[in-house]
């Protein structure tokens, strides 16, 4: 699925989008995998009060299910207006 | 009904021309717009950078307008967003809202800016200060309209 980073999240991490295999079977789950990665994910994804979740396009909580899902994008709270 | 995400200006006066162009039935037509302050916390502000996430943005304004325009008697309704680079004094953002009676259009324009504020995916960078932190506020302005 493709993986998506906006704001200080993909300042963290170092790219706005990649692709990633995964067999996790929620977000959370997902998140995990991301952290054990490399220190960048780590430092990224250390204080999961600080980032939201959107799945398809859609905000989401973290224990949603990845099932069938295209798009998954990390962001800090968002500042529009 | 409409949403725009641009990175050009918009012309108040022509987006309220184009509203009311044609009809007489509106009775009451509120327009917010939203500029870029040159302090943030004391601190001097020059520019800021607003990224956003192309595609969920415009899904989330349009998911926006369509609660107001469910929740109030709107003939007619438009949001306008700006992205990437913006100098102090600039314009952000335009919210029109069109009723036969001014509560409708003034309380659905509040409820767009205040779920715009936090469940759209924009975020402000402001230069030399790094990012915008979202504030405790913007989320208790929603419980409001619960």
């Amino acid at each position: 699925m493709q993986v998506l980073y906006f704001a200080w999240m993909r300042e963290r991490i170092g790219v706005p989008k990649e692709e990633v295999e995964t067999n996790a079977a929620t977000v959370a789950d997902l998140v995990e995998e991301l952290r054990g990665r490399e220190e960048r994910y780590a430092l990224a994804f250390s204080d999961m009060a600080a980032v939201r979740v959107a799945v398809d396009q859609e905000l989401v909580e973290i224990d949603t299910p990845l099932t069938g899902v295209r798009e998954v994008a990390f962001f800090p709270p968002m500042t529009g207006g | 009904m409409s949403v725009s995400v641009q990175e050009g200006d918009f012309d108040i006066g022509a987006e309220m021309a184009a509203m009311t162009a044609g009809r007489t039935d509106i009775g009451a037509l509120v327009s917010f717009v939203g500029l870029v302050r040159d302090m943030a916390g004391g601190a001097a502000v020059s520019s800021m950078e607003l990224e956003h996430y192309p595609g969920m943005t415009e899904k989330a304004l349009e998911k926006i307008e369509a609660e107001a325009r469910a929740r109030w008697d709107l003939q007619d309704c438009r949001i306008v967003h700006r992205v990437g680079a913006l100098e102090a004094g600039a314009q952000i953002v335009l919210v029109l809202a069109a009723s036969p009676h001014r509560q409708a259009a003034f309380e659905a324009a509040e409820f767009i800016m205040d779920f715009l504020k936090s469940r759209a995916p924009f975020w402000k960078k402001e230069a030399g200060l790094g990012w915008v932190d979202a504030r405790d506020s913007d989320e208790e302005a929603l419980e409001r309209w619960r």
